[in-house]
């Protein structure tokens, strides 16, 4: 494997084809393959099951073509004894085959797609290079319908009863994707029965769906049949007013749900890790990423269907929770990389080496690397010139080492392919030849050249010898940038002390480091305390208590109530934090900031709530049993104050609560009626379930729009609810004794500690998180964390999940004595600054500032550790101030000067 | 626990986005990880997908 450079030769010579599951079986691959361009590693392999050596015993083309001798057929399985302190289970999910039913002709009709298929369909480097077009004839589609809940909430046809959670979501982004790569005239129709867009900025992006005219139907399709032998297909399906309609469709999507993966299932088993009714990894609400055995943690949709920021959420939370398991063997088996001592080159005449690589026959094929490299030795303080069939492969990086040190080489050029996935390589190379990785520089010879001129092969080599000439001048200024590393305060500062604040403490105290508590009230416990049940029935309060008992008592904690940030300063490793409690202001030191601000159920003046006696929101019936007893009937009603122009997104689990209440009503008062008036039931997940438990207990949900909301008025002896039925066509009036308001969460006010730590909210003052997606617990600047309802509306075991993850990824902070960071961050030339602040105004990152100099007014200075070398202040500063270290104006200048 | 002698390594089973997160985050932190999986590249799942929502970023 350390001998393949992936030049892909191997693959080319393959006589044998077999389909390619990455896209989904719509492409061919050979039996030799890497799964997808940029796959890691990036090493080719064979499967052994579709290879003619090993099928039929003879071949062994690749062999025999391979330019480096990396196929080994002598690579047998073996079997591996690891010795580890935990295990995370992470092994996922597979899409649900919906081959098997016939209703959905998905084996039948080549225009009858899987969203997986159609994910590579659209994706520019899938098999069709991202063109939409049909299967069966090739045409490009003017009308695709989305099938949503295939393989989801069905018990009649697959026995998943669960929601998969993110097919929703996904099938509104292939339609939009797909109006963009088809144009205004591409009609996209999504069939489903709830819309479930609970996550974070989900519902903006409905909305914005609807208004690019993607259309929404709410039915379930029950009839596919192909109208001709082009393969157009006829859909028949009932609206909701009862009307049969039947629509020709050029393709549909199959929004398939999620089902773990059999071979996770089967880890598990072995594992002795209890699974739950629908093999899932069983866990609790309180410990949401700990299995039924110690030591071995899940996360990601191994655990239950879930969308990738929260999979990446629990990710985090597993390794906090493993890192408590295994705290007191931290460090004892890992050793830090050591290169030879860098060698001083700064008096030193530049001594330029420049690798000109072949690239197999990507780059020799076409461009003349020997006149290249001639050309290149004719430079000014160029000494040395090769020309390696491949730069990148093991042999040629032990010789590049060789020669640095024997021909005393001070820069290094490198014309090969892109620094994107090559310089890391490289730098590595000569710091391993003892030179700063900062001496190094890349000409990209062949995707910007061969690649994109392989028919004009004397242009090809002239324009690779500008490149090389750019390089080299470039090169000739580089300078040594010497490591930036920041001291660590292994401590962390909380802001919250609810749940998620809480649970982020204990978790980083149990780690053994210590954590400080800010909270604004007189308590702990924030939010928490008014909720008795999480939706899988585990009781809250017990476990609240235990908490705060731990929290108030573990060493590491410091807890301050009734205190208030007043001020904060510093950056990761190195923050502090003035809290105010009373009149007293303490100093703390810390090197990582975990945010939990948490957040409320919003009050609302709609439904006669503060009017009216009978009107209740969110726990109140939970809490005063006694408002339950003798009563007839309740009214709950769903997203007040959410989903609107005010607050135009969804609160997440007030549908979940609100059914939870209900069936909890039903079990205690059978005799009561019970109502839920909602507009979508969001019950993502498992919560599913909960939904169906409901229903067959007799609790009636009505929908309605929110151009027809429901209208409660005071009656004689209690309240009138009027609410149009979509399905009766008709106005009810429901006779209620109790309405209980489900009212939108909203973030605790915030706008102060957003701006102590200068930490971007969003529209509706949620706080806002590096990466939608990948990063969701980290803010952008390094060293602080987000965690519960002050990043979005979320439930008890998903607050808990994300405050373990906070604590996990902090972790990677403090369990260092120092911190690397790039160097390639701004300078400021002082003797240049006019101390105008420009660059202070524009920094995202806080860092760069300005400070006061005896006698000479206000001057820039930069805070290296929290610059990310964007190089904002360099292009804003008049007085050109300011450089970005390895891309000075001069180094750039030098290169565009070449090229001129 | 006190009583053994606890190992300071971690196998991380899947190398999908769930997985890779989950390594990255033990061995910034001071552990040994050992990640497997059963195909050829780690990725998983979200390496097959175009774009995510509801940012419309590029998947891989």
């Amino acid at each position: 494997m350390d001998k393949c450079i992936a030049c892909g030769t191997c693959a080319e010579k393959c006589p044998a084809k077999t389909t390619d599951a990455f896209n989904e079986g719509l492409a061919k691959r050979k039996a030799i393959y890497v799964p997808y361009a940029q796959a890691v590693p990036l090493k080719y392999a064979i499967d052994k099951n579709r290879c003619i050596y090993f099928q039929k015993g003879k071949c062994r083309a690749c062999e025999k073509f391979c330019p480096t001798n990396a196929i080994n057929f002598d690579d047998k399985e073996k079997d591996i004894t690891l010795t580890v302190g935990s295990v995370i289970l992470t092994a996922g999910f597979t899409p649900f085959n919906p081959d098997r039913f016939d209703n959905y002709q998905h084996a039948k009709f080549p225009n009858v797609v899987t969203s997986m298929e159609f994910e590579r369909i659209l994706s520019a480097g899938g098999p069709f290079g991202g063109h939409i077009h049909r299967l069966s004839d090739g045409q490009e589609p003017r009308k695709i319908a989305w099938l949503q809940c295939v393989g989801s909430r069905d018990l009649n046809r697959c026995d998943n009863e669960y929601c998969s959670s993110v097919c929703c979501m996904y099938a509104i982004k292939e339609s939009v994707i797909a109006k963009e790569h088809l144009g205004a005239d591409f009609e996209p129709a999504i069939f489903f029965m709830d819309m479930r867009t609970h996550g974070k900025d989900f519902e903006k992006y409905y909305e914005r769906a609807k208004s690019q005219g993607v259309r929404f139907i709410r039915s379930r399709v029950h009839t596919i049949t192909e109208t001709d032998a082009s393969g157009t297909l006829n859909l028949v399906y009932v609206t909701e007013s009862g009307e049969r309609v039947s629509e020709e469709f050029d393709m549909v999507v199959l929004s398939v749900g999620m089902e773990p993966a059999a071979s996770a299932m089967e880890a598990a088993k072995t594992l002795g890790v209890e699974l739950n009714p629908y093999h899932f990894v069983k866990t609790s609400d309180m410990t949401p990423v700990s299995t039924s055995r110690e030591g071995i943690f899940v996360a990601g949709a191994l655990q239950g269907p879930k969308d990738i920021p929260q999979s990446v959420v629990e990710a985090s939370a597993a390794a906090c929770s493993a890192g408590i398991h295994l705290a007191s063997a931290r460090g004892t088996l890992v050793k830090e990389k050591t290169f030879p001592a860098e060698q001083s080159v700064q008096d030193d005449a530049p001594r330029i080496g420049v690798f000109v690589c072949n690239c197999g026959i990507n780059i020799g094929g076409i461009a003349d690397v020997p006149a290249v490299a001639a050309y290149a030795r004719e430079l000014g303080n160029v000494v040395f010139t090769e020309e390696p069939l491949f730069a990148c492969s093991q042999d040629a990086q032990e010789k590049m080492v060789e020669i640095i040190r024997e021909q005393k080489l001070n820069r290094v050029v490198v014309a090969a392919c892109t620094p994107r996935t090559h310089e890391p390589l490289f730098q590595e190379t000569i710091r391993n030849a003892g030179l700063n990785a900062y001496l190094f520089e890349m000409a990209n010879i062949r995707n910007q050249c061969t690649w994109v001129h392989s028919a004009e092969k004397e242009k090809a080599t002239e324009k690779a010898k500008d490149l090389v000439r750019m390089a080299v001048q470039r090169a000739n200024i580089l300078e040594p940038i010497p490591d930036l590393s920041v001291g660590v305060n292994k401590s962390a500062l909380i802001v919250g002390g609810g749940i998620a604040g809480m649970t982020a403490a204990i978790s980083l105290a149990d780690q053994g480091f210590a954590a400080s508590i800010v909270e604004k009230s007189s308590s702990l416990g924030g939010a928490a305390r008014d909720v008795l049940h999480t939706w899988r029935g585990e009781n809250i309060q017990e476990h609240l208590k235990k908490l705060v008992d731990r929290v108030s008592n573990h060493p590491q904690i410091t807890v301050f109530t009734q205190s208030e940030i007043v001020d904060a300063s510093g950056f990761v490793g190195n923050f502090e934090t003035r809290v105010k409690t009373g009149t007293e202001i303490h100093a703390i030191q810390h090197g990582v900031v975990i945010v939990a601000t948490g957040g409320q159920a919003s009050v609302t003046d709609e439904y006669l709530y503060g009017k009216h006696p009978a009107v209740t929101r969110w726990h109140d019936l939970e809490q005063n049993p006694e408002l339950l007893t003798g009563v007839g009937s309740v009214v709950f009603i769903q997203c007040v104050g959410s989903r609107n122009d005010q607050r135009p997104y969804c609160s997440r689990i007030c549908c979940t609560s609100s059914v939870y209440q209900a069936i909890d009503i039903k079990e205690k008062h059978p005799d009561t009626d019970v109502f839920i008036l909602y507009r979508d039931i969001r019950t993502f997940g498992e919560r599913e379930v909960l939904y169906k438990k409901a229903r067959e207990k007799g609790v009636v949900f009505i929908r309605y729009s929110l151009n027809k909301k429901p209208v409660v008025t005071e009656a004689a002896d209690g309240l009138d609810v009027r609410v149009f039925d979509p399905i009766l066509q008709k106005e009810l009036i429901i006779h209620a004794d109790r309405v209980n308001l489900a009212t939108a969460i909203e973030p605790s006010p915030n706008e102060d500690i957003a701006a102590l730590y200068k930490l971007p909210v969003n529209a509706e003052k949620f706080f806002m998180e590096a990466h939608a997606k990948l990063r969701p617990v980290d803010f952008a600047s390094d060293g602080l964390f987000v965690c519960g309802i002050a990043h979005y509306p979320k439930s008890i075991d998903e607050s808990i999940a994300q405050a373990m993850a906070a604590a996990g990824r902090a972790a990677t902070v403090l369990a260092r004595t120092s911190i690397q960071i790039s160097p390639l961050v701004s300078q400021v030339n002082r003797d240049l600054c006019i101390g105008c602040g420009l660059c202070t105004d524009i920094c995202p990152f806080g860092a760069i500032i300005q400070e006061e100099v005896d006698g000479k007014g206000f001057k820039a200075k930069n805070i290296s550790a929290s610059c990310k070398g964007c190089g904002l202040c360099a292009s804003s500063c008049p007085k050109k101030a300011i450089d970005m270290l390895h891309f000075r104006d001069a180094q750039i200048l030098a290169a565009v000067c070449a090229a001129a | 626990m006190s009583n053994k002698t606890t190992v300071g390594s971690v196998l991380v089973v899947g190398g999908g986005i769930t997985g890779m997160q989950s390594a990255l985050d033990m061995a910034e932190s001071g552990y040994y990880v050992y990640l497997i999986e059963e195909s050829p590249a780690i990725g998983g799942v979200m390496a097959q997908l175009d774009k995510t929502f509801p940012t419309n970023d590029c998947s891989m």
